[in-house]
């Protein structure tokens, strides 16, 4: 049999992984499901655009391609960047709205206001870009066997090693520091957390700039290895909240494993089944979970 | 000049028309958010489901697709409404009993697979292409648009109207009454032996039924469906008029469905008059912007609504306010 599909599902898993780990993050800390999330996953992908387009006018020349990369540093810089500015973009949007509706006890109503928020940003991007599809590189690249009958491009392999370095740092900052232990109190329990003495709203905004700036990561990681859309984002919610739900809903080992769980079955579904059923995936592994075990692979009973 | 007056009257009849059918699937919404606190985020998947339903059985057979009974289309709109309660039903089973935004994700989740499934199985549903010649019911009076757009309205509004009495009704009854005390305190609720799980599916289900019910009627106004006409931003705009006109409220959920329309369509023909074809596309993304900060606008400065909902307090009581 050919595993290739394997090997397609682990790239398709590390790109879902990160923005699983900001969904999973937000839905922990700030207690709703954030619809707005895939909206991040665009923004750090057409800022990164934006980004280097400036710096490619500015410098007379398009930035440098790293061999065997199809991107360079030039373009990573860029992303870093736009990750940040994803960062800030969501905590704004929860300085502007969510905030307030925290603070006035009403937080259901967040997840109607997240999603408003979903498809204004969408649209806005629709606005500014048009809905063509956008690359950040040209260039076609080779696969390069990896045995037992896989390939994969370097690109590729390179997502998949930032996504396991990110990943595994985002794990060390909860485990290790005081930001990441205050961050597990508060999605514990947020009032005794304030009792005694977390800065509960310092926790929040972590949770959004930590969780954009993951989103954008995931998303300049798509654009790579797929292509820019406004819809990019909004297509991948539904595996997002699949892979952080299968995970268990505050785990961010949970979130990487559940995204390569998400990445696998979908790919799996491409070659046996059809491609064009691949979006209905998510939400089978989704009901699978909630009938089977609601709190998910790594998640603690709520 | 006569002429231009009842073209003027035409528009504004099928305006009512398409504003009302959004009114009912929002008196859906109504009932399960309004009055029961459950998210439900793909209106879209429901109406979907109700469109395909009745367009099914009550359109002529077509070779190559499955249907195409000729049924008459009062079958067809209890169809549309069975079948999209059976799948709220479905829904709720798996996920009411679970925290209220897990419903939130599968709702939205039911509304990319209803997508997939009306793209993709195309001996059932015409696949992208849709249906078309889905019979409208006073395509009689087709070569006299004004009195045929008079027709529909009369049609729509007497739907609409028994749709928003029946739940004025089951709001004001003791069922009603539960869903509130459910909604407000769920513990408190139990404690009088009423099960919260049981009323809220029914809930769930009802208010399902309803969005069929809209989107049946949208097929047989337009006389045509595709899986383009059942995209999330439907969803979108219900839940803006929901909002906007008064969560909880039937008559706000009424209003904010006309308001939120009559935006859509005044925003729709500037935006034909102000720009050049090509960035049409472009400046219609700017109309969701719109009604997206309507939304937030509304839900940060006046949570209520135009209309909020009444207050219910025992007569017993002395109410204050």
């Amino acid at each position: 049999m050919n595993l290739q599909f394997l090997m397609d599902g682990l790239v398709v898993g590390a790109t879902l992984a990160l923005g699983a780990t900001g969904v999973t993050l937000t839905y922990a800390n700030l207690r709703f499901a954030n619809f707005a999330h895939g909206e991040f996953l665009s923004w750090g992908a057409y800022l990164t655009m934006t980004l280097a387009g400036l710096v490619g006018g500015l410098s007379g020349a398009p930035l440098a391609a790293q061999d065997p990369f199809s991107i360079g540093m030039g373009l990573l810089a860029c992303a870093l960047l736009a990750a940040a500015l994803t960062g800030v973009l969501a905590l704004l949007i929860d300085v502007a709205l969510f905030r307030r509706l925290r603070q006035r006890g009403t937080a259901v109503t967040a997840v109607m206001a997240s999603f408003g928020v979903s498809m204004a940003l969408r649209a806005l991007l629709e606005a500014l870009y048009s809905t063509s599809p956008r690359y950040f590189s040209e260039e076609l690249q080779i696969a390069l066997p990896l045995g037992a009958g896989m390939r994969a491009t370097p690109d590729q392999l390179g997502v998949c090693a930032v996504t396991v370095l990110l990943a595994a740092g985002v794990a060390l900052l909860l485990a290790r520091t005081a930001v990441g232990r205050q961050m597990r109190a508060v999605a514990e329990n947020p009032s005794l957390a304030q009792v005694v003495g977390i800065d509960v709203a310092g926790v929040i905004r972590t949770t959004w700039l930590l969780g954009g700036a993951l989103a954008a990561v995931s998303g300049v990681a798509l654009g790579l290895l797929v292509q820019v859309r406004p819809s990019m984002g909004a297509e991948l919610l539904l595996p997002l909240f699949a892979a952080a739900i299968v995970g268990g809903i505050g785990s961010v080992p949970g979130a990487v494993v559940g995204g390569l769980v998400v990445g696998i079955a979908e790919a799996a579904t491409v070659r046996f089944i059809g491609a064009e059923w691949r979006a209905a995936v998510s939400f089978v592994l989704l009901i699978g979970v909630l009938l089977l075990r609601p709190t998910g692979l790594f998640g603690r009973r709520a | 000049m006569s002429g231009s007056w009842s073209g003027w009257l035409a528009y504004a009849a099928s305006f009512g028309v398409m504003a009302l059918i959004q009114g009912v699937a929002c008196l859906g919404l109504n009932l399960q958010w309004g009055q029961t606190g459950l998210f439900n985020v793909g209106v879209a998947g429901f109406v979907s489901v109700g469109a395909y339903a009745s367009a099914l059985l009550t359109t002529a057979a077509v070779e190559g697709r499955l249907g195409g009974c000729g049924l008459p289309l009062v079958v067809g709109l209890i169809a549309a409404m069975v079948t999209a309660g059976l799948l709220s039903a479905a829904v709720g089973a798996v996920t009411l009993r679970l925290r209220s935004d897990y419903l939130a994700i599968a709702t939205f989740g039911i509304a990319v697979v209803v997508d997939l499934v009306a793209r993709n199985l195309t001996w059932l549903t015409g696949g992208p292409l849709g249906i078309s010649f889905i019979p409208r019911p006073f395509a009689l009076l087709a070569d006299r648009p004004l009195a045929y757009a008079a027709a529909s309205f009369a049609l729509v509004a007497l739907i609409t109207f028994a749709a928003y009495t029946l739940l004025e009704r089951l709001v004001a009854s003791p069922w009603g009454r539960v869903l509130r005390a459910i909604r407000e305190d769920e513990r408190a609720a139990a404690s009088l032996g009423k099960s919260a799980a049981a009323y809220r599916l029914q809930a769930f289900v009802l208010g399902g039924a309803l969005m069929g019910l809209a989107g049946a009627l949208q097929a047989h106004t337009i006389g045509f469906i595709s899986p383009e006409n059942f995209a999330a931003s439907v969803t979108f705009q219900v839940w803006a008029m929901l909002v906007v006109g008064g969560t909880g409220n039937n008559r706000g959920v009424l209003l904010g469905a006309l308001l939120v329309s009559a935006l859509w369509s005044v925003t729709g023909l500037a935006i034909a008059a102000g720009f050049p074809p090509e960035q049409q596309a472009r400046a219609a993304a700017l109309r969701i912007v719109l009604i997206g900060l309507l939304l937030s606008l509304t839900i940060l400065w006046r949570p209520r609504g135009l209309m909020g909902e009444r207050t219910a307090v025992s007569r017993h009581l002395d109410a204050d306010d």
